[in-house]
């Protein structure tokens, strides 16, 4: 490990990886990759599902680290109606672990530092073209400069909240999941299941993807405005017990989505955050690992781009928050703005959009149908259903 | 007051993000919470999804 560096990145999600990885291919030479954990992808806080277009968009393919390949969404109402949508679209459910070591490797191969069991405690102010960045590694205290870091360190955010980017989430707005791993059960390999209920999950949703033939991730999300006489755990035993009462546990995980709009600032002197730290999730799906793929390519080319230019104030990494909002600001809202909307609704309410759909032939189910059933009390929100389906 | 009963916290970071004080610090082995700036809020208990972090004081009823 060096004093000095030129980007160091805190957290090796999919965000930070990719983040540290394109910035020491855009033109930085010392590249610092930092993470808490021992041990990279581990655990897994997350569904693994992704879609094949955004795997491919920033990964691409590897049969290494894909479980499942999927091409049926059903969903399950209330009273138990099923409603099999109709999508030409293909998705994957991923092995996260291998997944992250993957782009964490990847990142490495390009010339990129990875550290592990290296907590961040602090980020101070930007100087004389510098910030420092406090770490414990193994039980040791180090200060390292940089000339610019990116916070990619999840959920709980903390790092952007010290240098002044206020990232604290509503608490109706945080998803509060939990998630199984679950296995001696049938599931079909190819199909993913949501389940909409406020009994299950209130305002969020039930989630089965299969991992093989005998196993799934199993998981709900509820808002947090929800959780305080309710907590996520309950929910989700209650489920597993009564739906799949032989099954067998292997693991069980917490873990918190963002679901808001998007930050207004995401960049400082010196400082960028991205994925779920900077909030950059689907509100309405919960889905993050695209967008942190996405967000942390953008951060990395501008920090990179930045080292070049000897030029790292916010004016010049800003580059990269106008970049964002431009492509994923707008979108981010509409759904947010669905999400708002859904929340309110009742069982009877998922209940009669499944009736609907009943008489339709297959291919006629498509998303859009089904989310445009969904907003018919208030026909303002169809344009966003229009827009946020369309390429799908 | 609120505590984090250690043997049922996942680690997962969630609480932290709706701490509106950015009090609640998140270790590899174990959750810290900076009592002198915590506010008191309760946001941490209502969202932990493992139920994790209860008032201190307060009744503890088995279900
Ligand atoms: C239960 C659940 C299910 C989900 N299912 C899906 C799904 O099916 N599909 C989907 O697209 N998304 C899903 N998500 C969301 C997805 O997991 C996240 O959006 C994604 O992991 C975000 O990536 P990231 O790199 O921003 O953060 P993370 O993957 O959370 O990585 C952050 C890293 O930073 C490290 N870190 C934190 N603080 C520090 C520090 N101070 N110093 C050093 N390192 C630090 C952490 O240890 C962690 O490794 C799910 C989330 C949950 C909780
Ligand atoms: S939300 Fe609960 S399980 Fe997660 S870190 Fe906080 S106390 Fe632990
Ligand atoms: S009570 Fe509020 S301020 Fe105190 S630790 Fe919990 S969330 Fe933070």
């Amino acid at each position: 490990m060096k004093r000095e560096y030129d980007v160091v990145v805190i957290g090796a999600g999919p965000a930070g990886s990719m983040a540290a990885r394109y910035a020491a291919e855009t033109g930085a030479n010392k590249v610092l990759l930092l993470e808490r954990d021992r041990e990279i992808g581990v655990p897994v806080r997350c569904g693994e599902a992704i879609s094949e277009s955004s795997l491919k968009k920033f990964v691409g393919v590897n049969s290494q680290w894909i479980a499942s390949i999927i091409n049926e969404v059903r969903f399950v109402s209330p009273a138990g109606y099923v409603v099999d949508a109709y999508t030409p679209a293909r998705g994957f459910i991923l092995h996260r672990r291998l997944f992250d070591h993957y782009l964490a490797l990847q990142a490495a191969s390009s010339g990129v530092e990875v550290i592990t069991k290296a907590n961040v405690e602090f980020v101070d102010e930007y100087k004389d073209g510098f910030r420092h960045v406090f770490v414990d590694i193994f039980n040791e205290k180090y200060t390292i400069k940089s000339r610019i870091v990116i916070a990619a360190d999840g959920v709980e955010s903390r790092i952007a909240r010290q240098v002044g980017i206020d990232t604290t989430v509503k608490l109706k707005d945080m998803e509060s999941c939990v998630q199984m791993l679950v296995g001696n059960i049938n599931v079909k390999i190819n199909r993913i299941e949501f389940y909409l209920s406020t009994d299950l999950a209130p305002g969020g949703y039930l989630w089965v993807f299969p991992k093989d033939e005998n196993s799934a991730n199993i998981g709900l999300g509820i808002s947090g405005d929800f959780s305080n006489s309710k907590h996520a755990i309950k929910y989700l035993q209650e489920f597993v017990k009564t739906k799949y009462p032989d099954a067998s546990i292997l693991t069980t995980v917490a873990g918190g989505v963002p679901c808001t709009k998007p930050l207004e600032k995401i960049v400082d002197d010196g400082f960028m955050v991205i994925g779920d730290a900077a909030r950059q999730v689907n509100p309405m799906t919960g889905g993050g690992i695209a967008l942190s793929l996405a967000a942390g390519k953008m951060a990395g080319e501008v920090a990179g781009l930045a080292i070049k230019e000897k030029n790292t104030t916010a004016d010049f990494l800003m580059k990269y928050q106008k970049e964002w909002m431009k492509t994923y600001g707008a979108e981010q809202k509409r759904y947010y703005r669905l999400k708002e909307f859904i929340r309110t609704l009742k069982n009877k309410d998922f209940d009669d959009i499944a009736l609907n759909l009943k008489d339709l032939s297959p291919e006629k189910i498509t998303l859009t149908k089904i989310f445009t059933l969904a907003v018919r009390k208030k026909p303002a929100l169809l344009v966003d259903v229009v827009r946020v389906f369309a390429n799908i | 007051m609120v505590v984090v009963n250690e043997s049922l916290c996942d680690l997962c970071g969630t609480c932290a993000g709706v701490c509106p004080a950015n009090c609640i610090k998140i270790l590899e082995t174990k959750v810290l919470i900076d009592y002198n700036q915590c506010v008191e809020c309760l946001n941490c208990a209502a969202i932990c999804p493992f139920e994790a972090i209860r008032v201190s004081g307060e009744e503890v009823i088995k279900v």
